[in-house]
């Protein structure tokens, strides 16, 4: 291949113009002082509405989980870390409930499949993705650290971000 | 015999008073210059971040400005390591080479005018020599002693290879550094830089009224732009900063150095760059001299100090221009440079020089 070489002016051959033109762009930067920069710690960097981080349990009006057991995110999960125990909670209103109910986060693969299973928006991913610890235990998540997992969602959208089906909100 | 004590007691008082302020002058120029050289590194970061739209460091005090000190203690206690493959004389000698000519350039630079205190007169320079500028072209030509001894010294062919190109570069543009000069020395008249920054003090009274100052830069425009180039390959900053060229020779010169070793080239670096901007400031931009300042009515103290600080104010816009420039520009390639050097500045500064004394001879010649 032929590489031309390109036909510079003169006051591209003389250089000074063209390094003062490039002194000008760096000084607008300098001068505008935007910075794209996320000052992580102190500031968290916003996180897109559907982000998929650590999950939750979503409680009903009574503070008790909505999940029915009925093992559908269990099913989906393609990672295999949830696990669950049934049983009945002597409940008219309630069939089924999880006695336990675990996610071993260091399992997940935060696909969101779970949430996306559940027929009652019992289960969801929240924004919080600052996980960290020594021991690997602090990784599986119990029931009551699942529904304690709400406090990493606003006030207002502890219900459920999606539309839910009116029948499973009874109670 | 009681008189001659006394007379000699008078003397020695005399002596005292004589040295002292030549040793605070000395003192403070060190510690400013230290100092400045400090915060030059926490600038450099700085500046180079707002201008890539960073922040830049601002973990160690308010706004980063305790970075400086915080790089001084872990340069400090970090490891002296001498690798086993180095010739241990030269390498633990390169360093000092490279920082003792770049502390000891900015002596003859005069900060200021002369100010009076209890009667005697003390010149706001280090030391007043009629050779200034033959000084400080001498004790900047060593450095390139220091840098190709690094290299050489280190036996490894980064370093080798950077300090080949060290002592090129520098040979190359010491001649034009020194000819970029001597159009301004033509036309002042003396290499005293005292002397030069007086002439520079007057004025040329256009049209009638208008007074502009004697500055180099209108007298020596092409001097200045040739004089920046070769000063800004000289003190080895970007864009002519081949000896180091971290992406093709890992560090260059300073390759094998670690710790407080490799502290002191960073520290002669831009000490020299303290130097250069200062000397640029007193051969092109007037020194310490505000313009039109004499018509303030300011008392002769008042005024030199103002000159000081206009002086260092100046020297820090030099300061930024190098900054500037260096997170502006990339770097040249090794035959850009020498082509620059040996068939751009040179001949400029030739021709500048001849026509310089063209112009004097016709302007002076005995009507």
């Amino acid at each position: 291949m032929i590489v031309r070489k390109p036909q510079l002016s003169l006051t591209q051959k003389l250089y000074l113009p063209e390094i003062l033109r490039g002194l000008m762009i760096t000084m607008r930067h300098f001068l505008r002082r935007k910075s794209v920069t996320y000052e992580y710690p102190e500031k968290a960097k916003p996180v897109p509405a559907n982000f998929r981080g650590l999950h939750r349990l979503i409680q009903r009006p009574t503070g008790k989980e909505r999940c029915v057991a009925c093992e559908l995110c269990l099913t989906a999960c393609p990672a295999n870390c949830i696990s669950m125990v049934a049983t009945d909670p002597n409940d008219p209103n309630v069939e089924k409930f999880p006695l336990r109910y675990e996610i071993d986060t260091l399992r997940c693969i935060y696909c969101g499949f779970c949430e996306e299973a559940c027929p009652c928006d019992a289960i969801e991913l929240t924004p919080h993705y600052e996980q960290a610890s020594s021991r690997r235990e602090d990784f599986v998540h119990a029931k009551s650290r699942l529904l304690e997992n709400n406090q990493f969602v606003p006030e207002g959208e502890r219900i459920s971000r999606v539309k839910t089906n009116e029948t499973y909100l009874r109670v | 015999m009681e008189g001659g004590v006394g007379i000699e007691s008078h003397l020695f008082m005399d002596l005292i008073l004589d040295l002292l302020p030549i040793l605070v002058k000395m003192l403070v120029g060190f510690f400013v210059v230290l100092t400045t050289t400090a915060y030059l590194t926490l600038a450099e970061r700085k500046f180079s971040a707002y201008m890539q739209d960073r922040i830049g460091p601002n973990r160690v005090g308010p706004f980063g400005l305790l970075q400086p000190l915080a790089d001084g203690v872990k340069f400090i206690f970090k490891e002296d390591v001498v690798p086993n493959h180095v010739h241990k004389v030269f390498y633990i000698a390169a360093p000092a080479l490279m920082l003792v000519p770049a502390l000891l350039g900015y002596v003859v630079i005069p900060f200021g005018d002369s100010i009076e205190l209890f009667g005697r007169t003390i010149t706001l320079q280090i030391a007043d020599v009629d050779i200034g500028i033959l000084y400080i072209l001498a004790i900047g030509g060593l450095s390139v002693y220091g840098l190709f001894m690094a290299g050489w010294a280190s036996n490894n062919k980064y370093s080798l290879l950077g300090g080949l190109r060290a002592s090129a570069q520098m040979v190359s543009y010491e001649l034009t550094l020194g000819l970029s000069v001597v159009g301004a020395l033509l036309v002042y008249g003396t290499a005293n830089l005292r002397q030069i920054v007086l002439h520079q003090t007057e004025y040329w009274t256009l049209f009638g009224s208008i007074q502009v100052p004697h500055w180099g830069i209108f007298l020596q425009p092409l001097g200045f732009v040739l004089f920046l180039i070769s000063a800004f390959a000289e003190s080895n900053r970007l864009p002519f900063d081949l000896p180091e060229a971290e992406n093709e020779l890992v560090g260059g010169y300073h390759t094998e150095y670690g710790s407080m070793k490799f502290a002191m080239f960073f520290m002669g670096e831009y000490t020299g760059m303290i130097t250069i901007s200062a000397l640029t400031v007193t051969f092109f931009f007037g020194g310490w001299h505000i313009p039109w300042i004499e018509h303030a009515g300011l008392t002769h103290n008042v005024v030199a100090a103002l000159g000081v600080l206009a002086f260092l104010a100046k020297t820090a816009c030099f300061l930024f221009l190098f900054i500037w420039v260096r997170w502006t520009l990339p770097r040249f390639r090794y035959d850009q440079l020498m082509s620059l050097s040996w068939k751009g500045v040179f001949p400029a500064a030739l021709l500048n020089v001849f026509g310089t004394a063209l112009c004097l001879y016709v302007l002076r010649r005995p009507m």
